[in-house]
């Protein structure tokens, strides 16, 4: 054998224990039986908070709908994003069609792990990448809240996306990039349990970091630029700066960002706008204290100058 | 030929304003609306006094700006071009634009109808005239900030 045949034979299974690599690498991984079997029973009245503060409805609830009807979680919303066209699936507790028939160890790894009851990874337009901040109890509570919702019959559309987004399999390299259950910002000790309430609410079931911060190609959050706003990744425009830094609220007290929270205005009155409304609707269904301790947390995060291009630069505007 | 004169001039009479700067009217018209709600809100939040004097002043500007809000006049074909956050939806979806103007009008007249007693009413006219501000900005406007 020469050595041009050696280097042959010696570069596939190189390529070969790549894709061995790869495809072990990007498998999914669920939580492990501890875990699970350690949920329990949740209580329904705590689970109303978190699926408010999760803002489920604003993907899954029907388009367009109003009021209590907002609870009928038919999905179908459309994300239309540079990988493709999301829609959100059918979450009621039909059991063909939505999640009626799933365990509590299904949501918790659906949330926490970005994994399908059938062993296959969610797409992150579901924001599991900060749902999996959140605590095993909160899932349990909101599983059992969500028990309480209507069973809607009709399956969502499927997603429409682009090559390569379109192979699930890929996402489990993103998880290993991206899917953390630690903190974003770590504070030191003694820091005001307030502010670290807020952190849990903001970065975990509030996901406010899937919209307010920008992403690098492959749809990661940039940690670096935690919170200073992004060019929108769904619709037209830019996601506000919401950090203390340049072109950000560092005018805004703690109040006022309460404020706009449960009222949706901001401290000169003007209305937010596109889907932050539907956004503060749900945190207007939060108890003062949580807005509070959201408001505390956006105090207290380093201060970063806007994570879009200012206006007039940007592209295709 | 009186009578088609009388109707040619009637109809120059009631044709709609035009507006010389459209982008700028609809700006100011905006922030007439905020610095209203801004009265109402610091009597919700305590920081100012319940006056009815106060309330109805500030319900009676909204009423104004809801009446004056000629969706053909302020956001007239080409005005999404310039120093503008009013989304192209506008004009691809005038009906629905058109919509949430008149809800607005509506919902402005019947407060100014039945103004509040109280802070806790000025707290739910609040709440109802913002709902309107938010409804027709989550569609309706782009952030480009």
């Amino acid at each position: 054998m020469g050595f041009f045949d050696k280097l042959a034979i010696g570069v596939a299974a190189m390529a070969g224990a790549a894709a061995v690599a790869g495809w072990v690498l990007s498998a999914p991984q669920r939580l492990d039986e501890v875990t699970v079997a350690s949920l329990g029973t949740g209580d329904a009245a705590r689970g109303e908070r978190i699926f408010w503060a999760g803002g489920c409805t604003s993907c899954h609830a029907k388009p367009g709908s109003q009021g209590e009807d907002r609870l009928q979680l038919a999905g179908g919303v459309q994300l239309k994003t540079p990988f493709g066209i999301f829609v959100a699936p059918n979450i009621s507790q039909d059991p063909a069609d939505g999640i009626g028939n799933w365990s509590v160890g299904d949501l918790a790894n659906a949330m926490l792990k970005g994994v399908s009851p059938d062993g296959s990874h969610f797409y992150p337009a579901f924001p599991y990448a900060s749902y999996a901040r959140m605590k095993s109890a909160d899932i349990a509570d909101l599983f059992a809240y969500m028990k309480t919702l209507p069973a809607v019959p009709g399956k969502a559309a499927g997603h429409q996306l682009s090559f390569p987004f379109n192979i699930r399999r890929g996402l489990g390299l993103w998880k290993l990039l991206y899917l953390s259950d630690q903190p974003v910002v770590s504070f030191p000790e003694g820091t005001d349990e307030k502010i670290l309430a807020g952190r849990y609410l903001v970065e975990g079931p509030g996901h406010c970091g899937e919209c307010h911060t920008p992403r690098d190609f492959i749809g990661g959050p940039e940690k670096s630029q935690w919170l200073a706003g992004a060019v929108a990744a769904e619709g037209q425009g830019n996601v506000p700066n919401i950090t203390g830094g340049e072109g950000g609220i560092d005018g805004w007290s703690a109040g006022d960002i309460a404020y706009l929270l449960e009222s949706g205005f901001t401290p000169d009155f003007d209305s937010v706008g596109g889907s932050m409304v539907e956004v503060q609707k749900n945190m207007a269904r939060l108890a003062q204290e949580d807005r509070a301790a959201i408001a505390a947390y956006l105090k207290a995060v380093p201060p970063h100058a806007n994570g879009y291009p200012a206006r007039g630069q940007a592209v295709g505007q | 030929m009186k009578k088609l004169l009388l109707a040619i001039s009637l109809l120059a009479l009631t044709a709609p304003a035009v507006s010389a700067d459209p982008i700028a009217d609809r700006k100011a018209l905006m922030k007439a609306n905020g610095k209203a709600i801004g009265q109402l809100v610091a009597i919700t939040k305590g920081e100012a006094p319940f006056d009815a004097a106060v309330v109805l002043a500030a319900l009676q500007t909204l009423n104004d700006d809801a009446q004056n809000l000629d969706v053909a006049v302020l956001f007239p074909a080409g005005s999404d071009k310039g120093d503008t956050t009013a989304s192209p939806k506008i004009w691809e979806d005038m009906a629905g634009f058109q919509a949430k103007a008149d809800k607005f009008r509506t919902d402005a007249a019947a407060t100014l109808a039945a103004p509040p007693a109280d802070a806790d009413g000025v707290k739910a006219t609040v709440g109802a005239i913002g709902a309107n501000c938010g409804g027709c900005h989550e569609t309706f406007r782009i952030k480009k900030g």
